[in-house]
């Protein structure tokens, strides 16, 4: 178990290597952090001589070192727009954006588990079958067109929660939360459900069929025979093999969510790191765009490693068995 | 005088959406405490079903559509599930084919073992921890108890179909269905754990129901023998009088094809053609396309099963008469 944790751990640093590749391509690229500083009524003499002060003249390597030795101490660069650290854009936004996500992730797994599991012990019942439809039909709404039926019915016609903003937020040491007032609660819950629409269908539809096969297997036969309660049976023997797949799925797609977040932000004006961005992008705001890749990607690396080191708890087999 | 176990005309039916499709087809035999019965024939014959049904637990659009199972004087057929699960690894316990795939590769040994004596009986963790302890050591695990705490992947193939074994002695069942036990081992370990299973039936008193293709390993273990084609018994009888003198020429036929009864040098004698699926069992004796001794009357007609012998043998052949000493039926 350790050394696993060890090669998930070297493995992670090896794609947050990369990322960081990508993201210094961009910067140095089309990045100019001349403007930046001075903005654009400089002489191109003086210029070049900041250049070379700043050391952007240095070779491709030098650069990356230097970039990598102070994304290391969090210093991502200083957003042109708002004339602050990126980082320290970015933290403000960031709690919204992962409340959004946090709530999200809930709302998945306390749905998708009961219909899944459900709906694989009973795969003939009305309810499975109109589960089933339904998920196959909502595969392919698009999240945005979820949002603005849900806010056509919930805020417009009905009048119970709220469509845009966070509503009232709590400060605790720096982070703005809206999970520790009736309000802040009201105000996620349609961000939270458009953007749980998105992947509900996958996975209970993943869960189902997962469960439906390890219900055929020899050992869930064998413990019929043995004459064990069906609950232990399904809650235990089934269930534990079940997961052990979903869990890896759930991992990347909650880092496929945080992409997903710039669509459900942008129509509930939830001011988080998404829609931040897509700001970013309207006044081309390298530096801050460049942060924002680097933050989501230490995200999605990390939500993934520990998911993965979960599933190494879970699975006894891991030391031995390769993963497909 | 009744006997522990009682199968009476059993009748198996998958429904498909063709329709039903008949894959036993009215077999009766029966079991006394401490007997060991083979369960033999070619792929498909029925011998698994045969076993599920036992137990009442074929998988999906299979039923069992007529015939009772009287187990000590219950009809398991009718049995309510939970009733059922009652009986299921407590009084009737099964052994499957293959232990790679029998045992649940998330919970410990220790856990599936325990489990099954707490389905059954009140009992806390480690007063089931010490039966299972004594049932591992009973199949020969060496140090158990380390054992206990640890994965089905840590163990090889044949420790793992002792486990399975252990756990199917863990709450000293009367009966043992086990279903090819050793046909997924590596060769050399096959007649180890054969052995085993048969010494721990006998020292424990406790009913064998042996399916198997290997003729060899029947007459080893058993006592007598219940010969299956396309979903009925053709002929049952004492192993030992069967296998030395088979009187249906399916058993015939089996037996020809058995390696040790071949002369060096000599070709193997498989049976020519195959055992029909159940979409196309042939009318009168299901085995007339392949039997030398075929006559018009056994494309016609079903040849009754009956005793041919004052040795509880039973055959189901018009060819095979029964001992003139038997008197007339
Ligand atoms: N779930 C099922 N649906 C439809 N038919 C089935 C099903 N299970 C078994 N059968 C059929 O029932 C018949 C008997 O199968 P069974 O598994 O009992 O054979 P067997 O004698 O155990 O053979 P083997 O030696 O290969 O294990 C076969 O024709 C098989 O195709
Ligand atoms: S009844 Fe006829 S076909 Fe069937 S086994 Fe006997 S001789 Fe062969
Ligand atoms: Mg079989």
């Amino acid at each position: 178990m350790f050394a696993f944790v060890v090669r998930r751990i070297t493995q992670a640093l090896f794609v947050m290597l990369i990322i960081s590749l990508v993201g210094f391509s961009i910067k140095n690229k089309i990045g100019d952090p001349i403007r930046d500083l001075v903005g654009e009524r400089v002489t191109p003499a003086e210029r070049e001589l900041l250049r070379d002060k700043l050391g952007l003249n240095d070779p491709f390597v030098t650069q990356y070192l230097r970039f990598a030795k102070n994304a290391v101490q969090g210093d991502l660069g200083v957003s042109f727009f708002h004339k602050k650290p990126a980082l320290a854009v970015i933290a403000a936004k960031a709690p919204a954006t992962l409340e959004l996500v946090f709530g999200a992730a809930l709302i998945i797994i306390f749905i998708s588990l009961p219909i899944g599991v459900f709906s694989a012990i009973y795969p003939r019942s009305a309810f499975s079958r109109f589960t089933m439809a339904f998920s196959t039909l909502g595969v392919s709404v698009p999240v945005f067109l979820t949002a603005i039926v849900l806010i056509y019915i919930f805020s417009v016609e009905l009048n119970w929660l709220p469509s845009y903003g966070r509503g009232e937020t709590v400060s605790l040491g720096g982070w703005d939360s809206g999970l520790f007032t009736v309000d802040g609660i009201m105000h996620l819950i349609l961000p939270c459900f458009s953007l749980a629409s998105i992947m509900l269908p996958l996975f209970i539809r993943l869960i189902r069929s997962e469960m439906m096969e390890v219900l055929e297997t020899e050992y869930i036969k064998f413990a019929w025979a043995k004459g064990l309660h069906r609950k232990r049976i399904w809650f235990i023997h089934a269930f534990k093999n079940t997961l052990l797949p979903v869990i890896t799925v759930f991992g990347v797609q909650i880092g496929i969510m945080f992409a997903f977040t710039i669509l459900t932000e942008t129509v509930f004006q939830w001011q988080g790191m998404g829609f931040m961005f897509l700001e970013a992008v309207e006044r081309s705001d390298i530096s801050l765009l460049v942060a924002y890749l680097m933050v989501v990607g230490a995200v999605f690396v990390v939500v993934n490693t520990v998911v993965d080191i979960i599933y190494g708890l879970v699975n006894p087999t891991i030391r031995i068995a390769g993963r497909k | 005088m009744s006997h522990l176990l009682e199968v009476n005309d059993l009748e198996v039916k998958f429904g498909l959406r063709q329709g039903d499709l008949t894959a036993i087809n009215g077999i009766s035999f029966n079991l006394d405490k401490g007997e060991r019965m083979g369960l033999v024939g070619e792929s498909g014959a029925g011998k698994s079903v045969t076993g599920f049904a036992i137990i009442n637990l074929i998988s999906k659009p299979g039923f069992i559509s007529g015939g009772r199972v009287i187990f000590n004087g219950q009809d398991l057929a009718a049995l309510s599930e939970e009733a059922m699960r009652e009986i299921r690894g407590n009084h009737i316990s099964m052994i499957f084919q293959d232990p790679m795939m029998t045992l649940n590769p998330v919970l410990t040994i220790g856990t599936q073992m325990v489990e099954t004596l707490q389905a059954h009986r009140r009992i806390t963790r480690p007063e089931a921890e010490a039966i299972a302890l004594e049932k591992l050591k009973k199949v020969q695990i060496p140090s158990p108890e380390k054992r206990l705490a640890q994965y089905p992947h840590e163990f090889s193939g044949g420790m793992r179909q002792r486990i399975v074994i252990a756990i199917a002695l863990i709450t000293d069942p009367e009966i043992i269905i086990a279903d090819e036990p050793t046909t997924a081992l590596d060769v050399t370990i096959q007649a180890e754990i054969m052995d085993l299973l048969q010494q721990l039936c006998e020292s424990e008193d406790t009913g064998l129901i042996l399916i198997t293709h290997d003729l060899g390993v029947v007459s080893q273990v058993t006592e007598k023998i219940a010969v299956m084609y396309a979903g009925k018994i053709v002929e049952s009888g004492l192993t030992d009088r069967v296998v030395n003198n088979p009187k249906h020429p399916y058993t015939q036929g089996l037996i020809k094809a058995l390696p040790g009864s071949l002369q060096p040098g000599a070709r193997l004698n498989q049976i020519p053609g195959m055992m029909p699926t159940l979409t196309d069992i042939p009318p009168g004796c299901a085995f007339n396309p392949r039997c030398p001794l075929c006559e018009t009357i056994c494309r016609n007609q079903e040849p009754p099963f009956i005793p041919v012998d004052h040795l509880t043998r039973m055959v189901a052949c018009h060819m095979v008469k029964p001992d003139p000493s038997m008197g007339t039926r």
